[in-house]
């Protein structure tokens, strides 16, 4: 009984995530293209909050992080921070090519490298900066990715 | 326990990740019930070492790279750039390059200040005229993803002039776009100076005067709400604000409305010039050539930013990589006045108060010295970057 209960459970957390993940928003160095993109995707012609996705301001209540920019000496602590304080199961969305390769950024002498070096990422966003309907189709292959 | 007769102090640290802003900055309020009486900043999380990092690239490469120092005012970062290594080669640009140069630097003044009003109506918790100001600023971005082919960082400059050309399809779509963004900004100048809730968070909040913004520094919008009458576009033109000028737009009372309506006024400057732009273009080739290695020299050049004055100083070898690239953004001349506005006023105001000069901080975050009145040090280049080096060892 109590492992039937615990199976619904489960598929009733998933049910929910799927369709109202709240998402967290961090820089760790970009140079704010991804961010106001980002920001656009919320606001009336892209809107995604018909999705169910929520940017929310504090981590201990997100799924999602949105990494934008490479990371540098400065906020990788912050940045390994806020994820450590993200409830599991979490995920981790890198936006624009400096979150995956560092872009025009490598071999600045204050930049660590990409996302995955510091915190492991589940979906990569090409593009600098990605369109705002890529930054939505990657949330949505996430959430596909998801689904049991 | 005895009671205690000192009051204590209250520090309210915010960042560098909060809800308000979406770049990382890290502030500390000093609060004594809900009045600040003392602010601080830690800026630096998005430092990346660019200016080194251009040493390390040639000239060409650098202008991909310097157009990344802020995603915002991109083209501006490019085009001063550009004027530099063009007055350092003894070139200049056509006619047409000029002018398209300052059509889409006001394209994009007119993004940026219709990005920022929204941001500071949703720091002042009026969040529909958030949405509907960037519902409108789709309108510009379309425009200039049509002229440029992408939405942000737009790379319009090349050394020696520029790589896109307007055409009549072109220019019919950008005086459609103008007409429809004129009549919804006369609804916002409406708005923020008749909205009695919205001048409750604005009027008579942050005021900045004249004698404070001329002695703290404060250029471009923030300065001038202030009266400081001070934009490169006027006082030393470059590509082709001498052929169309542009008009200073001032107001007197420094305070955070006269900064909402001095951005406002400057985007109706904008939507004129761009029309006269786009109606009156020379026509003419695009590019000249740029050699290789640029002769050896230095040059100041400067442009005027959506947020303010903007310099570059360039210093060339000889060679096809710059000695040394040094940056001068407007935010960071902006800050001083933040932190002394900030003081004396509601912990509920700060949001507003910081969104008030636009801060930016991909751009602003480099190397500073701070002279204290016990302690003054002076560093040159060298030791600040072996400084920073063992700090972060």
């Amino acid at each position: 009984m109590e492992n039937l209960m615990q199976g619904v459970m489960e598929k009733v957390k998933t049910w929910a995530r799927i369709n109202s993940p709240w998402a967290i928003h961090y820089n760790s160095g970009s140079c704010n293209g991804c961010d106001i993109e980002i920001l656009a995707t919320l606001t009336p012609r892209y809107d995604v909050e018909r999705f169910g996705i929520k940017l929310q301001g504090s981590p201990r209540h997100a799924d999602v992080l949105i990494c934008t920019g490479p990371v540098t000496l400065q906020s990788r602590d912050r940045l390994v921070r806020i994820y450590e304080q993200m409830p599991e199961p979490k995920f981790v969305v890198a936006v624009g090519s400096c979150g995956i390769s560092g872009g025009v950024f490598q071999g600045c002498y204050n930049v660590v490298g990409d996302i995955s070096e510091v915190i492991p990422v589940n979906v990569y966003i090409p593009g600098c900066p990605p369109r705002p309907e890529a930054i939505i189709h990657g949330v949505v292959e996430l959430l596909k990715s998801l689904q049991p | 326990m005895e009671p205690k007769t000192a009051p204590e102090k209250f520090i309210v640290p915010i960042g560098p990740q909060h809800p308000a802003l979406k770049e990382p900055g890290h502030f500390e309020f000093t609060v004594e019930g809900e009045v600040v009486t003392n602010a601080t900043a830690r800026l630096g999380f998005v430092h990346r070492g660019m200016e080194k990092g251009a040493e390390n690239r040639t000239w060409v490469q650098d202008l991909y790279l310097m157009e990344r120092v802020c995603g915002i005012c991109s083209h501006v970062h490019a085009l001063a750039f550009s004027l530099g290594v063009e007055k350092l080669a003894g070139v200049q640009a056509p006619p047409r390059a000029q002018a398209i140069r300052e059509l889409v630097s006001e394209l994009e003044r007119i993004h940026s200040h219709l990005l920022w009003l929204g941001v500071a109506a949703h720091e002042g918790g009026f969040d529909t005229l958030f949405m509907f100001s960037w519902r409108d600023r789709e309108t510009v971005m379309d425009l200039l993803e049509t002229i440029s082919g992408n939405r942000v960082n737009y790379s319009a400059n090349v050394l020696g002039g520029v790589k896109i050309d307007i055409n009549e399809k072109q220019a019919d779509a950008i005086r459609k776009g103008m007409d429809f963004l004129e009549e919804r900004t006369q609804h916002y100048l409406k708005v923020v100076t008749e909205d009695e809730t919205f001048l409750g968070r604005t009027r008579n909040i942050g005021v900045m005067t004249y004698e404070q913004a001329d002695f703290l520094g404060a250029i471009g919008p923030t300065g001038r709400a202030s009266g400081v009458k001070r934009d490169v576009r006027v006082d030393s033109p470059y590509t082709a604000y001498s052929d169309f000028p542009v008009n200073l737009v001032t107001h007197t009372h420094g305070d955070l409305e006269a900064r909402f309506i001095v951005r406002i006024k400057e985007l109706y400057e904008s939507y004129r010039l761009v029309r006269e732009l786009v109606d009156k273009m020379p026509a003419g080739e695009l590019t000249v050539k740029v050699p290789r290695r640029i002769p050896e020299g230095e040059v100041i050049s400067r442009v005027e930013a959506p947020r303010g004055e903007l310099l570059y100083f360039l210093k060339s070898n000889g060679s096809d990589k710059p000695e040394r690239v040094k940056v001068r953004t407007p935010s960071l001349c902006n800050w001083s006045s933040v932190l002394v506005t900030a003081v004396g006023h509601n912990l509920a105001d700060m949001p507003m108060i910081l969104a008030g000069i636009d801060p930016c901080f991909s751009c602003n975050d480099r190397v500073v010295t701070v002279n204290r009145k016990t302690d003054s040090t002076q560093m040159d280049w060298e030791d600040l970057r072996q400084y920073g080096i063992e700090y972060y060892k």
